[in-house]
């Protein structure tokens, strides 16, 4: 334990003492945040979207014809009552509802007035903003067509955001810049630091000291993690005070899922430390292979649906994706474990057959 | 230079796929002895090393160090060698004293014991003004003999040196030598791998492997007077004719 704790020492003193590692561990995350919260935009393709029609009369039925029929929107379900909603949403089948008043037909003829309520889900807020605004033009137009030569009449559309109710679009990007960050520092920089050890000849040195491999690995790798944590915390923290991002759910299942995608990260460094021999090697893997995909194929920046379908079943393989879907159910919607064990298993059996791929590597060299 | 054997291999065979890096060495090294291990790159000289220190388990052959079996005993023997590398394995980002600290933690000293052993090491080296600063600042000279020093700071039995001396100028190999005897005197065996002929002179004993196979070993006087040459030199290059003769 001793020799273990000289070993820590030394990875801490190797981190502290580089300006660029210190810039990258601590600047980067907190202005990621921030750009990333500003800045980026996204769109729109077949959205789900269900109907809880409380007329039922001709007018409804044509109306949902013609969201039906528009480019955006796919209407995928018939509700009956405000409870279903709530379970389509927390089962993600839909991203909106809308809910026609009843005698709708009866009171857009006689009072002129009618309501219209779209609910939208606004954890994907460019998404709900976007849909907010096809579904409002569609009901609009048609309302006007219906009104040829009559006196003025609107129908009033009142959106209303589930988990997300001020449609703040930060709210998406502090899930992606965490898989990011996560994603560089454990991925990247552990990589980075094992292949250094390799091309500096020191881990020979390690090898032949009275230090265990595993002690080796365990020591390289616990640093990152342990940084990686806190770097979740405060970008959590970040996206709260700046953005106001809630975490709705419980805090402890946010940092148990954190930290099993800071062990996936962990593994898959250690296999890109496996397979380089070179930091510029790893640094390239880890940018082309890990990072770009997670930004551009998890759903952060580019929504899943939006891809072409080769890079949709693509998608599949990306960790990230299960992390900020396991992410976003946490801190917007408030879901508890029932809902995302599926992506904490698929995060767990990743981080298993990263390690043993590395393992199985690891041998092979050895041998030969 | 006692009787007692601290590393004996026997019929040492380690095969990677078809190609046999070491065959069949058999030869064994004394307590306090300087063992120059030579041969051109290639020859199998790190492979042999890599077996001594117990990161490579050998195909077949009987091997053990300071006492140890290589098969069933590597931690121990880990325990009780120091190893130097070409690269001089240390830390550029770490000061000399961090350097000296992390490889006396690993190897298990005693805080207290590495404080009086670095104290006496700063005296000794006279590098008051040196231990605080990062090795990546250090000429190469200095790199070496804090590596060295470092390599033997846990009073190992045995350190194996993989061309320590490579790419330093004759003056400070030759004070990179002194350290070797001093070490020696105090009852460490050295195994010491080299290019350079004029340090083979140095060594008590050598062993010259050529394609895998030790082809001479003995006393520097010995082979020469073996071989009728002049200098290890032409120790060297006499066998190396031969072995490419015989391939033909």
């Amino acid at each position: 334990m001793k020799r273990f704790r000289a070993f820590l020492n030394k990875e801490f003193l190797h981190i502290f003492r580089d300006v660029r590692t210190m810039m990258i561990l601590f600047l980067i995350p907190v202005f990621q945040v921030l750009i990333f919260g500003y800045v980026i935009k996204n769109e729109v393709k077949d959205a789900k979207v269900a109907v809880l029609d409380f007329s039922g009369d001709v007018m409804t039925a044509a109306l949902v014809a013609k969201l039906d029929a528009a480019n955006d929107i796919k209407i995928v379900k018939t509700l009956y009552s405000y409870e279903e909603i709530e379970a389509s949403f927390k089962a993600n089948e839909i991203k909106a509802a809308i809910v026609f008043e009843s005698d709708f037909a009866k009171k857009f003829n006689t009072e002129k007035t009618v309501d219209l309520q779209i609910i939208l889900d606004a954890s994907d807020p460019n998404l709900a903003n976007l849909l907010n605004s096809y579904i409002s033009a569609i009901a609009n137009n048609y309302a006007r067509d219906k009104n040829i030569g009559a006196a003025k009449i609107n129908v009033s559309v009142e959106p209303r955001m589930l988990y997300n109710e001020n449609l703040v679009s930060a709210y998406m990007f502090v899930p992606g810049t965490m898989a990011l960050i996560l994603m560089v520092i454990t991925a990247l920089m552990s990589s980075i630091s094992i292949v250094k050890e390799k091309e500096m000849g020191t881990m020979e040195i390690l090898l032949v000291s009275p230090l265990k491999p595993i002690q080796i690995i365990f020591g390289k790798l616990a640093p990152y993690a342990i940084l990686s944590i806190i770097n979740a915390v405060s970008i959590i923290i970040i996206g709260n005070l700046v953005f106001g991002v809630p975490v709705l759910g419980s805090p402890i299942l946010l940092l148990f899922v954190s930290f099993v995608f800071i062990m996936m990260a962990l593994s898959l460094g250690l296999l890109v430390s496996n397979i380089a021999k070179s930091q510029q090697v790893a640094m390239f893997i880890s940018m082309f292979g890990l990072l770009l995909p997670t930004m551009l194929l998890s759903g952060f920046i580019f929504p899943i649906k939006n891809m072409p379908l080769a890079l949709q079943y693509i998608s599949h393989i990306i960790p990230a994706k299960y992390f900020l879907s396991a992410l976003k159910s946490i801190m917007l919607k408030g879901l508890g474990i029932s809902y995302i064990w599926k992506e904490i298993s698929i995060l767990i059996f990743m981080t298993i057959a990263f390690i043993g791929i590395s393992i199985k590597k690891f041998k092979i060299r050895l041998d030969s | 230079m006692s009787n007692e054997n601290i590393i004996e291999v026997e019929n040492l065979v380690k095969k990677f796929g078809d190609f046999t890096a070491n065959d069949n060495l058999t030869f064994t090294v004394k307590k306090s002895e300087i063992f120059g291990f030579l041969g051109a790159n290639g020859a199998g000289k790190t492979t042999a090393i890599k077996i001594l220190c117990g990161i490579l388990f050998p195909t077949s052959g009987k091997v053990s160090v300071a006492g140890f079996d290589i098969y069933k005993e590597r931690n121990k023997i880990k325990e009780n060698i120091g190893y130097m590398s070409q690269g001089f394995s240390l830390y550029e980002d770490l000061t000399v004293k961090e350097n000296i600290e992390f490889y006396a933690g690993i190897y298990g000293v005693k805080r207290k014991v590495i404080k009086t052993r670095l104290n006496e090491l700063v005296e000794k080296l006279d590098i008051a003004d040196l231990k605080n600063k990062f090795v990546r600042d250090l000429p190469l000279g200095w790199k070496q003999k804090i590596a060295f020093s470092v390599a033997i700071f846990h009073k190992p039995k045995v350190v194996f040196l993989d061309e320590p001396t490579s790419g330093v100028d004759p003056i400070t190999r030759r004070q990179f030598w002194d350290l070797i005897y001093e070490a020696v005197e105090s009852g460490i065996t050295v195994f010491v791998t080299t290019h350079y002929m004029d340090e083979a002179e140095y060594c008590d004993r050598i062993s010259i492997m050529v394609d895998g196979k030790i082809d001479a070993i003995g006393t520097p006087a010995e082979l020469k007077t073996m071989h009728n040459a002049k200098n290890m030199d032409d120790v060297f290059i006499k066998l190396a004719r031969k072995q490419s003769e015989e391939n033909k």
